[in-house]
């Protein structure tokens, strides 16, 4: 998110100097117009219509009838979007804890000069070439009760064992963890691999020569280090919760009842099913300015960084 | 064999205590992510009969092809019974311009970026990578009044123009950033030379970043094909692309499961971005670390 460019001339050639200033470097604008088509009506365009008709009482069209806060009051009143805020915070909790723990732990055994290293890390990383939708569909049949690893374990001599995630109310969210992770573990592992091969070699030299054990230089001296790519991988993997929707519609499709289900899936069943375009709108407006909250003091560090040096 | 002085650093043990806990930690972790994959293959393979005695686990004693064949053939959507090969050839149609369009635009992004800055170009460009990380679900509505008023909704041009605009946000860094590592005086001598935008672009540029293409283009391939909500709103029932259809396959609810059927149809829809990312190796970890905020 470099925006310093005050250094950039907008034209290199003193010749253009003469032209109009709108006709400088007619090419490059002409040739940028669906680039600037795309920022301004889609991302700035439709996300201002949306928050605007989110204080509107449209219901399965558009209209310009302003209520208030009142889509706000009626969606955290809703039931189904309060479990959605729930849930979504118990996925996302457990898949960022998770998903970076086991990543890092990966990364650092896979950067131990191991053999098959290769082997290892195409395991690890091909579910992240899957969609979530064939992720979701896999895990529902390896979670299901009659044949999946509840039976399995039942049949190795547990009768009364209870592994029925899919029919829980309390924890078919962990089914979304469960799924969550086999496929996005891989990725955070292979960032968090590059992080790893960006050290500094000498820095394992310097520790190993002062007697300090590797996994005291991994936490004081390396983790310290690798901060800029934490954090990178902290803002994608969050950025990716706040979308989830397939995994949910191919899983638990938002069952048992109500339990499972996600924001992202209210805003999709309430604008498309549900022909309830204001309460939609408003969720969609929640959503929007969470990630904005996680986004926006990100891309401050992020720019500091780049004007301070050079690209990370 | 005569006896010689070792030299250099004494050997390491295969089996000292850090290799047995290594290796044990990848192996079992393999084991977990292998598992799935072992699981769909295997019940694919089954006939109905043998999974209800069974478990998910339990290799086929008879192996069988018959649950590929009605998966692609005559599996039922709840809708119609034309199996998966109307998903695969609707997703292909999808497919193939999407990408083409959607790099083709991001790849001159890119380009006008790092060669052709004009007034604001950066600040359209940071609205572009916030646009990556902005929750789809608050453009969806008035994309598809937009769409709806050029007559496109509900057609393949809908998912395609749809697909660009989303992909453009990575796309255009990845290009932008590719192009920003070329040498300013090759671009200066040939502005010198008297060509234009467009010239330097298709006769310089283009040879030159073929590597960065096709990174783009298995990103792109991967993205588009695995996509299920611009297909599922955008598409039209007569275009649902392959995982919407594979969803109401196996989600809808009307008779009896056969989840052989259902685990070959969900290969089926796995095999492409598997073979890419197979055939692909180092090159689609680039892409992923480079289109990662895509999500």
């Amino acid at each position: 998110m470099n925006t310093s460019s005050s250094t950039a001339t907008p034209s290199r050639l003193p010749a253009a100097k003469r032209k109009h200033p709108l006709l400088r470097n007619l090419p490059a604008k002409l040739a940028a117009t669906p680039m600037i088509a795309t920022a301004l009506v889609v991302f700035i365009g439709c996300s201002v219509w949306s928050v605007v008709y989110s204080f509107t009482s449209s219901r399965s069209l558009p209209k310009e009838k302003f209520v208030g806060l009142k889509q706000y009051d009626r969606l955290f009143g809703s039931s189904r979007w309060t479990e959605s805020i729930e849930n979504i915070a118990i996925y996302g909790i457990c898949a960022l804890v998770f998903s970076l723990l086991v990543g890092f732990l990966l990364a650092v055994a896979l950067d131990q000069k191991i053999r098959f290293e290769n082997t290892f890390r195409t395991i690890f990383l091909y579910p992240f070439a899957l969609s979530f939708i064939v992720t979701g569909l896999v895990w529902q049949w390896i979670l299901n009760p009659d044949f999946g690893i509840q039976q399995i374990i039942r049949d190795i001599g547990f009768s009364g064992f209870e592994f029925n995630l899919l029919a829980s109310r309390e924890y078919s969210v962990y089914a979304l963890v469960i799924a969550g992770l086999w496929q996005g573990t891989g990725f955070v592992m292979a960032l968090m691999l590059a992080g790893l091969r960006g050290i500094d070699q000498d820095i394992w030299k310097a520790a190993r020569v002062d007697g300090i054990p590797a996994w005291r230089t991994y936490l004081f001296i390396v983790i310290p280090m690798m901060r800029p790519v934490f954090i990178t991988t902290l803002v994608i993997i969050a950025s990716g919760i706040v979308k989830v929707y397939d995994l949910v519609v191919a899983l638990t499709d938002g069952g048992p009842g109500i339990s499972s289900e996600m924001p992202a899936k209210y805003v999709y069943d309430y604008m498309f099913g549900r022909a309830n375009l204001g309460q939609a709108l408003a969720a969609s407006t929640v959503m929007l300015s969470t990630v904005l909250i996680i986004l926006i003091p990100w891309a401050y560090l992020e720019f500091r960084q780049k004007r301070d040096g050079d690209h990370a | 064999m005569h006896s010689v002085e070792p030299t250099g650093r004494k050997p390491r043990r295969v089996l000292s205590t850090r290799n047995i806990i290594l290796y044990g930690f990848l192996i079992v972790a393999a084991l977990y992510w292998l598992l799935p994959l072992y699981v769909m293959i295997v019940t694919s393979l089954k006939g109905m009969p043998e999974i209800r005695l069974g478990n998910v686990f339990s290799p086929p004693v008879e192996v069988t092809f018959a649950p590929w064949v009605k998966a692609w053939d005559s599996a039922c959507t709840g809708l119609y019974c034309e199996g998966l090969k109307v998903g695969f050839w609707n997703s292909v149609q999808i497919l193939i311009p999407s990408v083409i369009v959607s790099i083709a635009i991001a790849s001159v992004n890119g380009y006008a970026l790092s060669f052709w800055r004009f007034k604001g170009s950066e600040f359209f460009f940071t609205v572009l990578l916030f646009g990556a990380f902005i929750p789809y679900q608050i453009m969806i509505y008035p994309l598809v009044i937009i769409l709806r008023e050029l007559h496109l909704f509900s057609t393949l041009w809908a998912v395609i123009i749809v697909h660009t605009i989303f992909g453009m946000p990575i796309l255009t860094l990845l290009f932008r950033n590719y192009f920003a590592s070329v040498p300013a005086e090759l671009f200066k001598a040939a502005r010198v030379d008297g060509a234009g935008f467009w010239r330097i672009f298709l006769q310089i540029m283009l040879p030159m970043s073929l590597p960065i293409f096709v990174v783009a283009i298995i990103l792109q391939v991967t993205g588009i094909w695995n996509d299920f909500l611009f297909g599922v709103i955008y598409a039209g029932t007569r275009n649902f692309p392959m995982t919407v259809q594979l969803n109401n396959i196996v989600n809808s609810s009307q008779g009896v499961k056969e989840y052989n059927v259902n685990m070959a149809a969900t290969l089926l829809t796995g095999l492409l971005p598997l073979v890419v990312y197979f055939i692909s190796g180092k090159l689609f970890v680039r892409g992923i670390a480079a289109g990662a905020v895509k999500g």
